[in-house]
């Protein structure tokens, strides 16, 4: 007998890993034949895979559930509005604003990350309340009325839509291949540890608070582009709307329905809440309140979202950051009856 | 300045009231309820209805609202805490953010975005002041609250101390499984504690009402003002709460006079003070500074 195979991709991954850069590629081209409208719809799908992947590598990855990631999105506009006023390249300064973002949140990790679950989801809300506030202050911002990002109107509107998406696009691309990398190598092993048993990976000497560390600045810095991309489509910035509470009901959204804790399901949750967006987004209150019941549905009955039930019911692994292991012998190679390493932590984090 | 450190003083009574039911239900179920603030606006538009619908004034309305609460505490433990808790500690944020958004949005669909008030509800109290030495002005519904917030943070002191359903409370909190050995039934006792703090949700429903004005959105700031208190003052008693709602008031207040801003800042920015030196100083995360008396250092 031969003995068990470790592998990581299988011949889904494999073909999979294909069509994502067919697709990517395929979606490079597409201003080139999609109505303004239609460019403009894409764009915001990108910030919401951004933002559904970002917040899926916190609580998903690092068990951090925070409530108050609006306030990366916030920040994100709010130093992209002042670089640009400052002088520099509007388009510049949507990355460095990002860069900022993503510096500011290695201090704040140093005190909030010793907070626990509730308390650090509810103590991060608070920082986003604080954070509004100080950014009304700014004269700039002129409070509540806002500001505009002008320097943009030296494009004009057709190129400054197409530029807009391939920033978007290149840099949902960029995060999602760090968190991809990142999960898949040695920091990657350290994450699951620590989110099946912080204090059992701590004792084998994962670097449990820097790891959670490393995972809040991702986050902060992806989650601030995102901030900054969405001015760029929107050109107005007013506190009120980037610092809503609501960015983050929609991250969770995305993340609960697509499957918490897979890199997949972030991707798909994003695409979910686009399509509601697109058809029930016009419904005002009643929308708001279908995707608060779905959340609560979600975590009550379906809590590994459908990307996480497709995966435990069909052994799918499309774009895997795991290992399996392939018992030895005639087994079949990918479907679901070979146990992975994967499914047997997450039954135990239930126990 | 006298003056602005009394009316801090009794404003701080609301913020303990409201922090009252946040910290009971950490100590007991160690669920943070996001959706704490919402109930407490939903308990105002309930009285609400009832006063300019009715005509029951908002005092008597308590009557029939409280007891729903109540009965929401039960329903809420039963459905979706006992549930989601289940599924480890990060679900039951979800749920009952989720929960918030819920109920945030009907409240705006059925009253729309008007902002209300009790106050038209309860005659001349809504202005009613003593004059104390120095010419202070302290409003009676000021002091009302604040010795509601007393006598009932009192009161559950003693009923977690003094009675077998208060013990068997603690007991669960400590430990559900030893608890269930010794003939406690936890769920049942899980349920009673979402009960009573939904009641206090209530009764901060009602004084928010009556104090200011409030709209279907109002829920999120009384979750933070709520946390703000429960964590500033949380060092070892339900007393603990009441010292830290007068802190944040005070900070409020004191930030008020500082810069038309100020009031939320200095609010914000003393319960980051607090926490910073308290995590500093103890290496501790919240769940020690959150601590009732309920529990014995572990």
């Amino acid at each position: 007998m031969s003995a068990a195979i470790i592998e990581r991709g299988t011949q889904a991954s494999r073909i999979s890993a294909i069509a994502a850069v067919v697709i990517i590629a395929l979606l490079a081209t597409a201003p080139q034949f999609l109505s303004a409208g239609a460019v403009d719809r894409m764009t915001a799908l990108f910030i919401y895979v951004i933002l559904a992947a970002m917040w899926n590598a916190l609580a998903g990855f690092g068990g951090l559930v925070s409530v108050g990631q609006q306030v990366f999105f916030g920040l994100g506009a709010y130093f992209a509005i002042r670089l640009a006023d400052a002088g520099l390249n509007p388009f510049a300064s949507l990355f460095v604003s990002a860069i900022i973002v993503g510096a500011i949140s290695w201090p704040l990790s140093l005190f909030m990350l010793r907070l626990r679950n509730g308390e650090f989801a509810i103590g991060m809300w608070v920082i986003a309340a604080l954070t509004h506030l100080l950014v009304n202050l700014d004269r700039l911002v002129q409070g509540e009325t806002g500001t505009s990002l002008i320097s943009l109107n030296v494009y004009d509107a057709s190129t400054r839509r197409a530029v807009i998406y391939w920033l978007a696009l290149v840099s949902m691309t960029a995060l999602l291949a760090i968190l991809f990398a990142l999960l898949r190598g040695s920091t990657g092993a350290a994450i699951r540890a620590i989110r099946d048993n912080e204090d059992a990976a701590a004792s084998v000497g994962v670097r449990v608070t820097g790891t959670k560390r490393l995972l809040f600045v991702l986050a902060a810095f992806g989650i601030g582009i995102a901030g900054a991309l969405w001015l760029a489509t929107s050109i107005t910035f007013q506190p009120k709307t980037y610092f809503n509470v609501q960015w983050t009901a929609y991250m969770i959204f995305m993340v609960l329905v697509g499957g918490i804790g897979t890199f997949e399901g972030a991707i798909l949750g994003a695409l979910v809440f686009f399509l509601i967006e697109t058809w029930f987004g016009g419904t005002g209150v009643w929308y708001l309140i279908g995707l608060g019941a779905t959340a609560v549905l979600f975590s009550l009955f379906l809590p590994r979202g459908l990307w996480g039930t497709i995966e435990e019911r069909f052994g799918l692994r499309l774009l895997p950051v795991g290992y399996r292991v392939r018992p030895p012998g005639n087994a079949p190679a990918d479907d679901g009856t070979a146990p992975s390493l994967e499914r047997t932590t997450q039954h135990q984090e239930k126990a | 300045m006298s003056n602005q450190i009394i009316q801090g003083i009794l404003l701080g009574g609301y913020y303990a009231l409201i922090a009252c039911g946040l910290s009971f239900m950490f100590s007991v179920m160690r669920i943070i309820n996001l959706a704490h603030g919402s109930l407490a606006v939903f308990a105002a538009y309930a009285l609400w209805l009832l006063a300019s619908r009715f005509h029951i004034s908002p005092f008597l309305g308590l009557l029939i609202v409280l007891p729903l609460m109540a009965a929401i505490g039960w329903a809420l433990q039963r459905f979706l805490l006992e549930r989601s808790a289940r599924g480890g500690a990060l679900l039951p944020i979800l749920t009952t953010f989720g929960l918030a958004i819920v109920i945030d949005n009907m409240l705006f669909e059925q009253f729309g975005a008007d902002t209300r008030s009790l106050a038209p509800y309860i005659g001349s109290l809504s202005y009613d002041s003593w004059e104390w030495p120095g010419s202070i002005y302290v409003g009676k519904l000021a002091v009302i609250m604040f010795a509601t917030a007393v006598v009932l943070l009192g009161g559950l002191q003693l009923f977690l101390t003094r009675t077998r359903l208060g013990r068997s409370i603690r007991a669960t909190s400590e430990d559900p499984d030893t608890a269930g050995l010794v003939g406690v039934d936890a769920r049942r006792a899980n349920a009673i504690a979402a009960s009573i703090a939904m009641v206090t949700v209530g009764l901060a429903g009602a004084f928010l009402g009556m104090r200011a004005t409030f709209d279907p959105y109002a829920g999120a700031p009384q979750l933070l003002f709520a946390f703000e208190a429960a964590v500033i003052g949380g060092a070892g008693s339900l007393w603990g709460t009441l010292i830290g709602g007068i802190v944040l008031a005070l900070a409020q207040t004191l930030g008020a006079q500082v810069h038309p801003q100020g009031f939320l800042i200095g609010g914000h920015a003393v319960f980051l003070v607090v926490l910073f030196v308290r995590l500093s100083a103890s290496g501790l995360g919240l769940r020690g500074l959150l601590r009732l008396p309920v529990r014995k250092p572990s």
